[in-house]
């Protein structure tokens, strides 16, 4: 199974491992790593999944889709690497994957 | 907040579930047990009428932790255990399995249940309500190309199962005894688009019906009969009329309730050792200057957060907007804040697109509310615009040139 990591804003990194087909966002909530939400389950209705892809993963993370770039552009502090983890499905290619968190989600 | 603190908590539910998580999140080094009816670990409740229903979505996606979790937290869980009474003088409350447990913060998470309807033919085979896992399982049994389902009540979980069911191959009559459907919980505006998108997809729906009886044969439903003698036939009716808060505990143990158990901002009931979250609360709504009710995850959420908070001596957040979404067919709804107070509308696009955005409106264009259908930004700038009690102008409103994110600065 891939490992990822996620970085709090404070800089503890937290490396979980991640099931093929799920959400990152659930890869987050299954091992209970603090800062990410998540009150809607990943229905891409809440923005409380918010992560920054780390620069050399971006690639391998897809592209954001419609609701989630007008759900971004509100978060607190949005970046051109901001995403909805509820919105990255993992694949084997995203073993090593590194994201950072925002100091909260609310 | 002592080392031997002992918490107990009432019902594994969605705000249940999140209490306890988050205590262990918020550094809360006592006993939990958590003590729930139903036979499973808490899960989401919002799939069961959209993605799990169509298939979509698999059982161990509905959890709302993994398993493993609670071992590893040092959770307790009694699960398939009611809780039948509460001491508050004592601190005990005592369970159907003849146990009596102690507690030194007690909270009560003990949800909603379905309202039933006071009509012939409630008890028979395939008349189902929507409330739980295994309401859920019941359903999708029933569903499949080809069975006609009737549904009772033209709600959001009424709605969305009929979406679901449509997308299964199912024939779909919602039934809905207000002149138009989401009568309680949404505008006029709202209630139109979602009845064109619903018809627009095949579904059937009867508004001003009233629902005489429910019809079947051999103990099994066959249809249902309205008030003015018509029979929808069906092999399965869905019964979603609405939900009552579940307080007859704690107004047994002596705590106050209204149409929930009474709380203010911290979660706290009128004792003080008793905490009330989620569904079965009637909770006061700081930007509206009233109490209510709320059924959402969020609000569970809110206030798994303020009980944890209180309990862990933490900092209370600030109060949310209370917001909502639903999902029906490829319409993604959002919601945030309420009516109250509103006396007028203005729309941002063109309910014909399905991409809108209803905003409510004070005498005074003070923003109350937001419905936003395939329409993100609308939904997360009337969040922001809400907390702050902004007033707007409803021509930048109507106007699509204008980005929402500029309303905002
Ligand atoms: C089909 C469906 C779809 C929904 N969709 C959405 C949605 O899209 N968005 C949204 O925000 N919300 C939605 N909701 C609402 C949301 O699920 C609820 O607001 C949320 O579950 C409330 O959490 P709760 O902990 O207060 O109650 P619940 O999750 O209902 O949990 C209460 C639990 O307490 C147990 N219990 C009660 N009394 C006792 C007792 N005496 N002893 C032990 N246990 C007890 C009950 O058995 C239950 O398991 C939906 C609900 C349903 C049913
Ligand atoms: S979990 Fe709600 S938007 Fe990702």
């Amino acid at each position: 199974m891939p490992h990822v990591t996620f970085i709090e804003h404070n800089g503890t990194a937290h490396t979980v491992e991640a099931v093929i087909g799920k959400s990152l966002m659930e890869a987050a909530v299954d091992n209970s790593v603090p800062g990410i939400d998540a009150d809607c389950g990943g229905a891409c209705a809440c923005a409380t999944c918010h992560v920054f892809v780390a620069p050399e993963w971006e690639a391998k993370t897809g592209t954001r889709n419609e609701a989630e770039v007008a759900m971004l552009n509100f978060a607190a502090e949005v970046k051109p690497n901001s995403r909805l983890s509820c919105q990255i499905e993992i694949t084997a290619a995203h073993d090593g994957l590194v994201v950072h968190m925002p100091d909260g989600q609310h | 907040m002592a080392e031997t603190d002992r918490v107990i908590i009432v019902g594994a539910g969605h705000g249940g579930g999140a209490v306890a998580a988050t205590l262990r999140q918020y550094g809360f080094k006592g006993t939990i047990m958590v003590i729930g009816t139903e036979p499973l670990a808490p899960y989401q409740r919002p799939p069961l009428s959209k993605a799990w229903l169509k298939g979509e979505a698999d059982a161990a996606s509905l959890a709302l932790r993994p398993p493993a979790f609670y071992a590893k937290a040092n959770i307790d869980l009694r699960l398939a255990t009611t809780v039948t009474a509460i001491d508050t003088g004592a601190k005990t409350v005592a369970t159907d399995t003849g146990d009596t447990f102690g507690y030194d913060w007690l909270i009560l998470a003990t949800g909603a249940r379905a309202r039933r309807l006071p009509i012939p033919g409630m008890e028979l085979a395939g008349v189902l309500e929507l409330r739980s896992a295994a309401d859920a399982d019941q359903l999708k049994a029933a569903l499949g190309p080809g069975k006609r389902l009737a549904v009772v009540g033209g709600g959001y979980i009424g709605l969305e199962a009929a979406a679901s069911a449509t997308a299964l191959g199912a024939t779909v009559t919602v039934i809905e005894r207000e002149n138009r459907v989401l009568a309680r919980v949404a505008s006029v505006e709202l209630s139109e688009a979602y009845q064109v998108a619903h018809r627009r997809r095949g579904v059937v729906i009867e508004l001003s019906a009233q629902v005489a009886a429910l019809e079947g044969v051999d103990g099994r439903i066959t249809g249902v009969r309205l008030g003015d003698g018509r029979l929808i036939a069906c092999d399965v009716a869905l019964v979603g009329v609405g939900a009552v808060a579940n307080i007859e505990l704690a107004q047994a143990a002596g705590i106050t309730c209204d149409l929930g158990i009474t709380v203010d901002l911290a979660a706290r009931t009128s004792d003080p050792s008793v905490f009330a979250i989620g569904d079965c609360t009637w909770r006061p709504l700081p930007h509206y200057g009233r109490d209510f009710r709320l059924e959402s995850v969020p609000n569970a959420l809110e206030q798994a957060r303020q009980a944890a908070a209180s309990i862990c001596g933490r900092a209370l957040a600030a109060p949310e907007v209370p917001w909502f979404w639903s999902d029906q067919f490829d319409l993604k709804l959002q919601i945030v804040g309420l009516n109250f107070g509103a006396t007028h509308t203005v729309v941002r696009g063109d309910p014909a697109t399905e991409s809108f955005a209803v905003f409510h409106m004070t005498d005074d264009n003070h923003l109350r509310a937001v419905e936003a259908v395939n329409m993100a930004d609308a939904f997360m700038a009337g969040r922001l615009l809400i907390a702050k009690d902004r007033k707007l102008a409803p021509a930048q409103i109507c106007d699509m040139s204008v980005a929402m994110k500029d309303l905002t600065v």
